[in-house]
């Protein structure tokens, strides 16, 4: 049973605080200690999963006692274990700012249960590794965050709303048509079973279904040119909810394309990784652009995700090359994740500044902010840590992550992706410095009606504000100084990674009878 | 069958997404529900189609089947897909009543107030 077991609670324990919010719906006060209690469980369990895998190997866990590939199977390897400790992290963190910021309507709305589903979403799609049970997991995660999205009913709600439901609907029908079609080609919807048959066939239907499974998951990751829904709705919601929307929904399309792309589609990468490392490059360009035509606070942190989502790709994109060295794969790899980590830790961070200072300042807009530096010279340095960081400047974790994909680029030789690379991160340096100097260094603004607030002294609620804010920065100071271990940890999991047949055999498929694929052919209607 | 179901499928497919692009927010809607349903057809027919051959076997057999029978995996996908389809599907009728409510016209060109780069509220 142990550790099986724990491949299962990351799921099941946020379910069940979901369900324990529900029948406490008329306490609000009940439903924060679940919250705080059921979001600190969901990390350590994480933690425990992921110190269980990183002694032990990959877990898995067959759902019902099914044996793989027939049943669902729950398979737990580094990166996964990693991604559930982020999804912990994130819990956590944005349970303990909602304490103070959530307010009552929403705590009435259901707003603690949605969260808990959105965790277990997530969650779960890190753990699965079974396609169908894949796209569940996405819906899971995707109805809890519509309903989180327009919960308030502000009219910018409802109009970003209806751009991230259509879109996000489009994707998952996408995805469900890609899952049908592998499914008609493999006969089987377990990931192990399904890479094992499409490493030794070579057929232009796959690359057609890669394509497929890319465009859906790059419309979630909110890559170039399929970001569109993301700057128009990343905004709307209270910044609690942004914040955690930020940190992690688009990180699970990121992770979905590095499980599909390393495990399964990795017969063409000459064409599917290279369109990865373009649109990578793209979408680091036009979103770190966007965002410095911005002038609102919130505005500017979302479309720097779109910007952000660009090293990943860039990161797994760079395997395109065939005769690329294992080491520098490897490297690529394990940048890409470790700039995962950075970035659901720092860009989560970075928004609940933005909520701090509509707290004290009751706007979002640059012009109307002003002389936090002077008058709350502690919430400025936070700011400036995790933005310098964003930017990647060292010794913060932002610069370790861009370091390692930027070096993996150039033993590469994909000089010009990494000449987007590096402009972009002097780009993200710009916009930082623009809220920098109009929202924090700036004199206060003398038109603005809360500008008293500036002066009066931090309230409790504040401070519970700041509690989430100091651990995140803490984290990425972290990461940055002490990064060595972490590092090592991501190389680890990507080595795992680009070695399939690991997972393959984790997942164990011995009651697999060996047809070849010309069998798998329908034999079609009379 | 399958050619035909092919045909089916991709003007479904078809359908949907000229519904979509519409400007109206109802045909919006009507537009995801020939998407779902397209998507849950095609999944059907790359199963692979068999007709008079339902997955069923014999009481007490306890040894696979040596005559083909339909493959019932696809049909619980489908019943699975639709039963999320139908959800979700609910829940943006219910979106888009609000959003009518609350912008008042039946146009998607309306709702860009959020891509403006004026300052909200």
């Amino acid at each position: 049973m142990f550790p099986e077991i724990l491949v299962l609670l990351p799921v099941f324990l946020p379910m069940t605080a979901a369900a324990l919010s529900v029948v406490m719906w008329r306490s609000p006060l009940a439903q924060r200690v679940i919250g705080v209690v059921g979001t600190t469980a969901l990390l350590a369990f994480g933690i425990i999963l992921l110190l269980q895998t990183w002694e032990n190997g990959i877990i898995t866990m067959e759902m019902s006692g099914f044996a793989a590939p027939f049943g669902i199977v729950l398979v737990s390897d580094l990166l996964s274990a990693m991604m559930v400790v982020m999804t912990g992290i994130m819990g956590f963190t944005v349970v303990i700012y909602s304490l103070a910021t959530a307010g009552e309507d929403y705590e009435r709305f259901g707003y603690y249960p949605l969260m808990h589903l959105l965790h277990a979403g997530v969650a779960g799609a890190f753990l699965t590794g079974d396609i169908f049970n894949l796209y569940v997991w996405f819906e899971v995660m995707l109805v809890a965050s519509f309903a989180l999205l327009i919960l308030g009913g502000k009219r910018a709600q409802m109009e970003g709303a209806v751009k991230y439901v259509t879109i996000n609907l489009v994707s998952s029908m996408i995805l469900l048509t890609a899952i049908g079609l592998t499914y008609g080609v493999v006969g089987s919807l377990n990931m192990a079973h399904i890479a094992e048959v499409f490493q030794e066939v070579d057929s232009p239907i796959i690359t057609v279904i890669a394509m497929m499974y890319m465009v859906a998951f790059a419309i979630k990751a909110g890559s170039f040119p399929l970001f569109f829904w993301l700057p128009a709705s990343y905004h709307t919601p209270p910044v609690a909810v942004s914040a955690l929307f930020a940190g992690l929904l688009t990180k699970v399309g990121a992770y979905a394309l590095f499980r599909f792309f390393t495990l399964i589609f990795t017969q063409d990468v000459e064409f599917t990784h290279n369109i990865l490392l373009w649109a990578g490059a793209i979408t680091m360009i036009t979103g770190v652009l966007g965002a410095a035509a911005q002038f609102e606070f919130r505005r500017i942190l979302s479309i720097h995700i779109i910007s952000q989502i660009g090293y990943m790709l860039m990161a797994l994109g760079l395997l395109a090359s065939p005769d690329i060295p294992d080491e520098v794969a490897q490297l690529a790899i394990a940048g890409g994740i470790f700039y995962i980590i950075h970035n659901i830790i720092v860009k989560t961070n970075l928004f609940l500044v933005s909520g701090v200072v509509y707290r004290v300042l009751g706007s979002y807009h640059l012009k109307k902010l002003g002389g936090i530096y002077r008058h709350k010279p502690f919430l400025a340095l936070l700011f400036f840590i995790s933005a310098l960081s964003l930017a990647g400047l060292p010794p913060l974790s932002g610069f370790f992550a861009k370091f390692a994909v930027i070096r993996a680029g150039l033993e590469a030789m994909e000089w010009y992706v990494v000449v987007f690379a590096l402009v972009t991160g002097l780009l993200t340096l710009y916009s930082m410095v623009k809220i920098w100097m109009y929202a924090f260094w700036s004199p206060a603004p003398e038109d603005n009606p809360q500008v008293h607030k500036l002066k009066e002294p931090d309230d409790a609620d504040t401070w519970v504000m700041y509690t989430p804010i100091i651990l995140l920065t803490i984290a990425t100071v972290v990461l940055g100084v002490y990064g060595e271990p972490f590092f090592e940890l991501t190389l680890a999991a990507a080595e795992q990674l680009l070695d399939p047949q690991v997972y393959i055999d984790a997942v164990g498929l011995e009651y697999v009878i060996d047809h070849p694929i010309e069998d798998i052919e329908p034999t079609g209607g009379q | 069958m399958e050619p035909l179901m092919a045909f089916v499928v991709g003007a479904l497919f078809a359908a949907a997404v000229y519904m979509i692009l519409r400007r109206s927010i109802v045909k919006l809607v009507i537009g995801l529900i020939l998407l779902s349903n397209a998507a849950n057809l095609a999944i059907f027919t790359a199963a692979g189609m068999r007709e008079g051959a339902p997955p069923l076997i014999p009481a007490g057999s306890t040894e696979p089947m040596v005559t083909p029978v339909a493959d019932p995996l696809p049909q619980a996908l489908i019943l699975t897909a639709i039963v999320i389809a139908f959800g979700v599907l609910a829940f943006a009728v219910v979106l888009i009543h609000r959003a009518y409510e609350i912008v008042g016209v039946d146009d998607l060109d309306e709702l860009r107030t959020t891509d403006l780069t004026k300052e909200l509220d």
